[in-house]
């Protein structure tokens, strides 16, 4: 196939347990990685082109108020996490089926994007997203497991911080091409829907042609990958350990509407900024994501992780403080975006150590859906404790919990938490 | 395969596909004149004085095409089918009253658009200009024209865009002095104090004594007609499951939209009107989900939008529950009455 080096990484890294291949410790990222990457970016451009104008299009196109599809949106959240495991389990049935099962994860959200143009109501504009949530919580897990088995086991914290910085890149362009066409016509939601099918299209060419993985390639070492092996893997005490982890920090991790909120009320951002929030969060994410990952080779996954929830803490602390300097949101948002490169790929990272191969996909399907629905249940306390004490009073509870859940993480840290890196 | 066909492969499908964007591009772009053109059989429409201080007029967002395409217009009340007076401001949503507009408009930045708010006087001269904090969607003047208000749809979350909130503003049309928004109010839910993290405010409509006026509040997956008091600074539950309330002109009913079970999740909203006094509610004869603040004509009638051919058209329907819904004028939304 395409990359013949990280064919021979792929067995150089089975079951986390092979240190270094001599002369390959520096090598540069696999090129499946950056094939992943390059798909995700593609990609990202494309769905965030629709994100960025779907309100603007329900509001002033269709004359539709987009509260309703919010209350929708939260379900179709829950389904996509649980369609994770599936793909996580797909992907992993038969070995080698990642590519595949992330292509049509890729595929079925490509197709969602001419679907808009036919959907003029509420109804099929849900059912429409939701189809394309579908495709994202089936790719998931088996990209991820993709870019941990085609890299070496003490290169996995830099790939994942380099496709990470990719994927995020691609979000950031999406907005700027949608509101260019937008400019470059009149009411042109039709054609932003256009160009971000052809180019969703053009990211699944080039999965299908650039990141090699197929039918019975590999066989797997290890367990045979069946759904009880799936279940299973919470019996190995690594994987058990991170997932508890991921799960327990992900229950004190604030939302990042929360964050944006609290930052507008505390540190008086105007109004017309808010929109532009999540922004500084995503710079600071692509800046930091390959840098970070580097670290997390270097001097080991977990600490860099386990910092990462320092930052947030930090950037809580910050939010709690009366002091509001002109600079503040820059840091906070800074601290915010440091916080997602420490953790969103450093956390595949590590969970990649404590998986066998043949189950690597539904083994990162699991850590990732533990992590989301503690998210989900951590923004249901946040806002009760917001309404019952206020919003100091919440995030104080917050940080003391994150505090909490970091210092217990500590003491449970993954035996091979170093990420094999002993060479 | 070789890396060599490989990327020819690649090549040709970007080639296509960049294409077939180019294309959809250039046929949007393209529609620029289309509708820059009078549409067959629509409405006749030219340019002229609108004021807002004529009796027997009615006004709205013309959105037939042709030149006057999203402009402030006014027709003859008794006939509103009838020939359009363009006044060449162009608002997404308006209203007016007593000789005061509030147009809500979008501000065409070169990488994405902002909106603002303008205070009109009684000849659509613009007093005063307002950021708007998201995409804008309803207006309300008071009786008097001293107060008005608007509301926003606000996204913060750019991994989960159809996360909304809403804010609504309100503000002074004479000191310009502004409430950016209501959540800095109190509220009192049920006779008690209430704060919440996740409320959201939207559809204001004003009382004719420049004090009280109604709103919805929206808190744990639940909405509530609110009277907000804007000297006292409070807000008041009265009554739940009620959007986008709008108060009659002798400010003893509120017609709205209420959810109702049963109706498909994406079309929830049959128009009501609730007794002030009784707090009895009447279903209104339009059968049809309305997702609009709607406007009361006289005391009897109320005038509403949905969508339409050319994106919305406006219908009325007498309050009492009785007769049957008419439309009065095909590409339109955002009606007013300031006479």
């Amino acid at each position: 196939m395409y990359v013949a080096d990280s064919r021979a990484n792929l067995a150089a890294s089975a079951d986390g347990a092979v240190r270094s291949v001599t002369g390959r410790r520096r090598a540069a990222v696999a090129p499946a990685v950056f094939a992943l990457g390059a798909v995700s970016l593609i990609t990202d451009v494309s769905s965030e082109m629709v994100t960025a104008v779907l309100p603007l299009y329900l509001v002033t196109g269709l004359g539709l108020s987009p509260l309703g599809f919010g209350l929708l949106d939260g379900v179709y959240n829950g389904f996509s996490a649980l369609v994770r495991l599936v793909g996580g389990h797909l992907a992993d049935r038969g070995g080698g089926r990642h590519k595949w099962v992330a292509g049509f994860g890729y595929a079925v959200s490509a197709v969602c994007k001419p679907l808009l143009l036919v959907a003029h109501s509420l109804t099929p504009i849900g059912l429409v997203l939701a189809a394309d949530r579908t495709g994202k919580g089936l790719r998931t897990a088996p990209r991820d497991a993709l870019i941990s088995l085609s890299s070496t086991a003490e290169g996995r914290g830099r790939a994942f911080g380099v496709h990470r910085a990719m994927d995020t890149a691609g979000a950031l362009l999406g907005p700027l091409v949608a509101f260019l066409i937008l400019r470059a016509t009149v009411d042109g939601y039709d054609a932003v829907f256009t160009v971000s099918f052809c180019v969703a299209v053009v990211g699944v060419v080039v999965l299908v042609l650039f990141v090699p993985g197929g039918r019975g390639e590999r066989v797997p070492a290890g367990e045979r990958p069946t759904l009880s092996a799936a279940v299973r893997l919470l019996g190995r005490r690594d994987l058990r350990r991170i997932t508890v982890c991921a799960l327990l920090l992900g229950l004190a991790t604030v939302s990042d509407s929360f964050v944006y909120l609290l930052l507008q009320r505390r540190l008086g951002v105007p109004d017309r900024w808010f929109a532009l929030l999540p922004l500084g969060t995503a710079a600071s994410f692509l800046l930091l994501a390959v840098p970070l990952g580097r670290l997390a080779d270097r001097v080991g996954r977990w600490a860099v992780f386990l910092a990462g929830h320092g930052a947030l803490l930090v950037a809580y602390a910050l939010l709690l403080t009366s002091w509001h300097g002109g600079g503040l949101p820059y840091v906070v948002l800074a601290l915010h975006g440091a916080f997602y490169a420490a953790t969103d790929g450093v956390l595949m990272a590590v969970a990649s150590d404590g998986v066998p191969e043949a189950l690597r996909s539904s083994g990162l399907a699991l850590v990732q859906t533990g992590q989301a629905m503690a998210r989900f249940a951590c923004s249901l306390l946040f806002g009760a404790a917001w309404t019952v004490w206020g919003d100091r009073a919440a995030l104080s509870g917050a940080a003391v919990a994150l505090v909490g859940c970091a210092l217990f993480s500590v003491t449970l840290r993954p035996k091979n938490a170093k990420g094999a890196v002993a060479a | 395969m070789t890396t060599r066909s490989r990327i020819l492969i690649l090549v040709s499908a970007v080639a296509v596909l960049g294409a077939i964007g180019l294309a959809s591009v250039l046929h949007a772009s393209a529609r620029a004149d289309r509708r820059n053109h009078v549409q067959a059989g629509g409405p006749r429409v030219t340019p002229g004085t609108v004021a807002l201080s004529g009796h027997g007029q009615m006004l709205f967002r013309n959105m037939a095409w042709g030149p006057h395409r999203d402009e402030v217009v006014s027709v003859p009340a008794g006939d509103p089918s009838g020939a359009r007076t363009a006044s060449g401001v162009k608002c997404l949503r308006f209203y007016a009253a007593s000789g005061t507009g509030v147009c809500l408009q979008a501000v065409h930045g070169p990488v994405s658009d902002t909106y603002r708010a303008l205070v009109l006087d009684s000849r659509l001269r613009t007093v005063r200009r307002y950021d708007v904090p998201g995409i804008p969607s309803r207006a309300r003047v008071s009786p008097t024209g001293h107060f008005a208000a608007w509301t926003a749809f606000v996204g913060g979350d750019s991994y989960a865009g159809t996360d909304f909130s809403t804010r609504a503003a309100i503000v002074d049309t004479r000191s310009g002095e502004l409430i950016p928004s209501l959540e800095d109010f109190r509220i009192v839910k049920d006779g008690h104090p209430y704060h919440a993290a996740d409320v959201n405010f939207w559809g204001v409509t004003f009382a004719a004594d420049d004090r009280t006026f109604y709103a919805t509040l929206a808190t744990g997956g639940s909405t509530y007609l609110v009277r907000g008091d804007l000297r006292a600074r409070t807000l008041t539950t009265l009554h739940a499951n009620v959007e986008c309330p709008s108060l009659s002109p002798d400010g003893t009913r509120i017609a709205y939209k209420k959810r109702v079970k049963g109706l498909p999740k994406d079309a929830p909203w049959h128009l009501y009107v609730l007794d002030l006094r009784t707090m009895r509610e009447t279903p209104l004869a339009e059968k049809r989900s309305v997702d609009d603040q709607v406007v009361w004509r006289d005391g009897r009638t109320v005038v509403y939008a949905l969508a339409g051919d050319y994106g919305a058209d406006l219908y009325t329907v007498p309050a009492d529950g009785s007769g049957v819904p008419r439309r009065i004028a095909s590409a339109a939304l955002s009606a007013a009455f300031p006479g």
